[in-house]
């Protein structure tokens, strides 16, 4: 078992405003959700593990400082990035995509297999990324960060903007992927798809984690839901 | 007018658009993944054709006579792209989407390289000897004897041509190059090594220059000041057929090779000035270039 990412004291600023105040995290051996408002910092906090912005603390993978390290390296240390809004490349076409990262030897994830649990995206593999309808991009990103083979794969929102139907086979998806021994780290605004995925929800407020708690106590707790992330119910 | 001399200017046009388009090739290819303008794409045309001949001279006239301008064309090719690499990780890397400051670095190295080859190499034009099978005339249908190189260069560019659009779309260095164009961030959270593909797009850009150099230099004398001319075609070529898309690039060196050769027809004090005003033209009515893409 491997993907165990410690982060501790993460801290981000832009100018004099600070956007993460120490963020203190564990995932270990078990999949674990970040839910929170808009502008809590969930973004900027994927952002800064994968090196796209500068920050201060630590964050090891596997015992491993990852922070400071640039995105490539951080990608190529075992760190895969689902990221918000998926980011296509529109000059690809879905194979291409695939091509990009697909890894050589005989690794758990290849094209084939993508292909096998993505009937969709074989369908489609000559059209462009932006040709697609939204789930199937997201099918794309999530099997980009797959094809990596990865030890961890960072998700940012992969629920947004998806019809309710696809989000049920999304959070189908997700389990699967973690029965693996692939670490995840889910960030998400829908409660419905955090409290699926992961037994532990840990809630941001304010570029801080107020709380991590257990993922069927937060489904039940119209309070705590109320208190820490406003009306945002599972839809 | 007779119809052979309509074939010779036309003809004469597109041999001179292929030398534009291999040298324009490689600055569209550069500012296509880098946004980075660079503005010594001129000097190294001019370097290429500079190491080439100080490698051709002592070649040509030996026993070796006859493999004098091939040895030419790869020391050109091979001295300039390790100077666009030198480039792009001592200069340009490191400052990554800043397009006027790198605008003013690759300003200041084409101003030194130039100074260089006038210190070592001195202020004589020089022309390279063709290899025999490439020398001489050839019948063309319509038009009659025609120097064979300027056919040659023709080829040359569509190899070029045809190469590049190879590996931009069969190969995974093409997957990376386009990706990167779209999006360089996301491109490096692929685990793929972005300033190694940079550099290497870089290295392939600048052999582009020095190959043209030194075919360049082949069917005309080179001397000095030829590098702000270059620099001004390919500017011109790209701003014409669109930023960063080969065929584009074909396209406006098509058009501007055919403009200098037509226009010295009708109007040879003025002929440089239809150049601009096709570049004119087409910045009023698609400023993204013929073949470019609107940026968002």
């Amino acid at each position: 078992m491997s993907g165990y990412l410690e982060i501790r004291d993460l801290q981000v600023r832009f100018g004099r405003a600070t956007i993460l105040q120490g963020i203190d995290l564990n995932v270990l051996g078990a999949p674990l959700s970040v839910v929170g408002r808009n502008g809590m910092g969930k973004t900027t906090m994927c952002s800064a593990l994968m090196g796209m912005v500068p920050a201060s603390g630590s964050a090891k993978l596997d015992g491993k400082e990852v922070l400071g390290l640039g995105t490539g390296r951080v990608a190529r240390s075992g760190i895969a990035l689902v990221p918000q809004g998926r980011r296509m490349f529109p000059s690809l076409s879905v194979h291409e995509h695939l091509v990009l990262v697909a890894q050589k030897g005989d690794p758990a994830w290849t094209i084939d297999r993508v292909y096998e649990t993505f009937p969709r995206l074989a369908e489609r593999r000559r059209n462009g990324g932006d040709q697609l309808s939204g789930g199937e991009q997201q099918m794309l990103a999530i099997s980009r960060a797959l094809l990596m083979n990865p030890k961890l794969v960072i998700m940012d929102e992969p629920s947004e903007g998806l019809a309710p139907v696809i989000v049920d086979h999304l959070i189908e998806v997700l389990r699967n992927i973690t029965t693996e021994g692939m670490g995840l780290l889910l960030i998400e605004q829908n409660l419905r798809v955090a409290t699926s995925v992961s037994e532990q929800v840990a809630i941001m407020v304010t570029g801080k984690i107020a709380a991590t708690v257990n993922s069927v106590e937060l489904a039940a707790d119209r309070d705590m839901q109320n208190r820490y992330l406003g009306v945002s119910h599972g839809h | 007018m007779s119809l052979q001399f309509i074939l010779t200017v036309t003809l004469n046009g597109l041999t001179l658009a292929a030398l534009y388009f291999i040298v324009a090739s490689g600055f569209s290819l550069i500012f296509g993944l880098m946004r980075t303008v660079n503005m010594a794409h001129g000097a190294l045309y001019m370097v290429g054709a500079y190491i080439g001949f100080a490698v051709f001279d002592p070649i040509y006239g030996s026993a070796w006579s006859s493999y004098a301008w091939p040895i030419a064309i790869v020391a050109g090719i091979v001295a300039v792209a390790v100077l666009g690499v030198v480039m792009q990780v001592v200069f340009l890397g490191w400052m990554q989407g800043q397009e006027l400051r790198q605008a003013l670095v690759t300003i200041g190295l084409s101003i030194i390289f130039a100074d260089q080859l006038l210190a070592n190499f001195g202020g004589s034009p020089f022309q390279f000897f063709a290899p025999d099978l490439l020398f001489g005339p050839v019948q063309v249908p319509g038009i009659g004897r025609y120097p064979v190189f300027r056919l040659f260069q023709v080829g040359l560019a569509i190899a070029v041509g045809v190469g590049l659009w190879l590996l931009l779309n069969k190969t995974r260095l093409g997957i990376m190059v386009r990706a990167g164009v779209d999006d360089r961030q996301m491109l490096a959270a692929c685990g793929v090594n972005v300033p190694l593909v940079a550099a290497t797009v870089f290295a392939l850009g600048a052999a582009l220059a020095g190959l043209g150099g030194v075919i360049g230099a082949t069917a005309q004398p080179m001397a000095l000041g030829v590098d702000a001319r270059f620099l001004l075609i390919s500017l011109v070529v790209v701003i014409v057929g669109g930023m960063g898309s080969i065929g584009g690039t074909a396209l406006g060196a098509i058009l501007i090779g055919l403009a200098e050769q037509w226009g010295q027809v009708f109007f040879p004090t003025y002929s440089v000035i239809l150049t601009f005003v096709i570049m004119a033209a087409v910045l009023a009515i698609r400023p993204q270039g013929l073949m470019g893409r609107k940026v968002a």
